[in-house]
């Protein structure tokens, strides 16, 4: 490991030994935040009880469908509109302010048209994934180099073997981004949403652990869903690095 | 007739919407989504009332000291991380993890250490704002060309002159763009932070609707969070592509 590696170790480390020991000594009331080896403890107990393993399926089959669908749903309209730049330009305005729209708004309309349970909240969460990745592939496609499609020409490539030899290798690093951001949005739209409108899911059993002072639950529940996300984003970056050597970079 | 041009795009948009907005109108009835005309009127009526003055201030304080947080805090950040390379070597894998966490997870935990009311809000919004500022300003200051420094260097500059005319020209446009993505996801999280546990506000006042399913209100207050976001976005896009162009030239 590199020398800032080792050095980022200890620093993380040195950060959660002095919480715990913060939390231990009781500098810091266990009614704000719970030493990091009880958050460890707690979601332990909570995966081995199996009590919420109905909430935690719900969620990730919420987050993962939404996930696939702005994934490939973002990269194909991200395609249309690289191949049409007028539509491109209509939109731009609109894509560039996306993530600032109050998108939660809209969720009682979604409940009309969708009816309750996990169809509006997959909805929501594709919305809002969809446009982080557009705007990825949009940005991996602009920045190819020209060199590269005009070594494709010079070898007559058909256009299926451009796509697939040249370009989208070449636009790989910015869609893997969109793949990295499509994730935690899709993880957003649904938590968020299970926070204020929903009955079960990750999300509701975090709000209801709040609101019943049960901070053990909570952070348990909290460090559930950001391993969870962590976990599939270093498997995105293990991949991402593999390409990159793979390619000598 | 450039002016034709450049307005056209973003005309055409406000159209399609709005006639979309009008078909799904009749498409799902008052109940769900109210016709464009009659929650402008909506709007427009709730901007004259004297009891929504607050609510509109609430959050305006709130947004603006999240991002001036935001922004300082990042700039501040990104400076100190880019001027010293092995600091920023250690912390640039911890600042990308951070910002790829769903955050919405934290919100119970900033509730709980900052308590009801408006720091909650200035907090969650900053946490949001503040590690993209501190990403791109980071990247900025550590990609400033080192044959202006030198030039400075032999032009005998003293190190006041030097930020003042090689690293602050050199570095803006980047650090704009910075700043501009986070104003987005300051607004995202500030409105978020409001539609939780909230007494004032604009996130409030959408949350009360949502609870009696007054969706005249829902959109009106939509469209008006909306409009702000969409008109300071195209601000600052305008002034990141200036300042782009500038520094290509």
């Amino acid at each position: 490991m590199s020398k800032a590696g080792w050095i980022r170790l200890v620093v993380l480390a040195a950060f959660f030994g002095a919480v715990e020991a913060l939390c231990r000594t009781g500098v810091i009331s266990p009614k704000l935040v719970i030493a990091p080896t009880a958050m460890v403890e707690a979601m332990v107990k909570l995966l081995g009880s199996g009590e919420l393993n109905p909430d935690i399926r719900q969620t990730l089959s919420s987050v993962g469908i939404a996930m696939g669908l702005s994934v490939t749903g973002g990269f194909a309209l991200g395609c249309v509109l690289y191949w049409l730049p007028p539509l491109r330009r209509t939109v731009d305005p609109f894509l560039a302010a996306y993530y600032s729209l109050p998108h939660f708004a809209f969720y009682p309309l979604l409940i009309v048209i969708f009816g309750l349970g996990a169809l509006p909240l997959i909805v929501l969460a594709t919305l809002f994934a969809m446009v982080a990745m557009i705007m990825a592939t949009l940005s991996g496609l602009d920045r190819i180099p020209r060199v590269l499609i005009k070594t494709a020409r010079m070898q007559r490539l058909s256009l299926p073997a451009e796509i697939w030899h040249i370009r989208l290798p070449a636009a790989a690093p910015h869609l893997f981004s969109g793949l990295k951001l499509a994730v935690t949005y899709s993880f957003i739209g649904v938590i968020a949403g299970e926070f204020i409108l929903s009955t079960s899911g990750l999300g509701h059993q975090i709000a209801y652990a709040y609101d019943n002072f049960d901070n053990r639950t909570m952070y348990g529940l909290i460090l559930l869903v950001l391993c969870i996300a962590t976990a599939f984003n270093l498997l995105v970056f293990a991949y991402e690095r593999r390409l990159a050597r793979q390619r000598g970079q | 007739m450039t002016a034709v041009r450049t307005l056209r795009g973003p005309l055409l948009l406000t159209l399609t919407l709005l006639v979309a907005w009008q078909v799904l109108h009749q498409w799902a009835g008052d109940t769900a989504l109210t016709a464009p005309l009659p929650t402008l009127e909506h709007l427009w009526e709730m901007i004259g009332q004297k009891r929504f003055l607050p609510h509109l201030s609430e959050t305006g304080l709130a947004f603006l000291q999240a991002l001036v947080i935001a922004w300082a805090g990042g700039v501040g950040i990104g400076v100190l991380l880019g001027g010293h390379r092995l600091t920023g070597e250690v912390a640039e894998p911890i600042l990308v993890g951070l910002y790829s966490l769903p955050k919405i997870t934290l919100y119970p935990v900033i509730l709980l250490l900052f308590g009801l009311g408006m720091s909650a809000k200035v907090a969650f919004g900053a946490l949001h704002g503040i590690i993209p500022v501190a990403l791109f300003t980071m990247n900025a200051v550590r990609n400033v060309n080192r044959t202006y420094l030198r030039a400075g260097r032999a032009m005998r500059l003293s190190p006041a002159q030097t930020g003042w005319h090689v690293l602050i020209p050199a570095t803006l446009p980047e650090i704009f763009t910075g700043l501009r993505i986070g104003f987005s996801l300051t607004l995202l999280g500030t409105m978020l932070g409001e539609l939780f546990a909230s007494q004032r506000g604009l996130g409030f006042l959408l949350m009360t609707a949502i609870d009696l399913n007054d969706v005249q209100t829902i959109l009106a207050i939509a469209v008006l969070i909306s409009l702000f976001a969409v008109a300071a976005n195209s601000i600052l896009l305008a002034i990141d592509k200036r300042l782009h162009r500038g520094a290509a030239a």
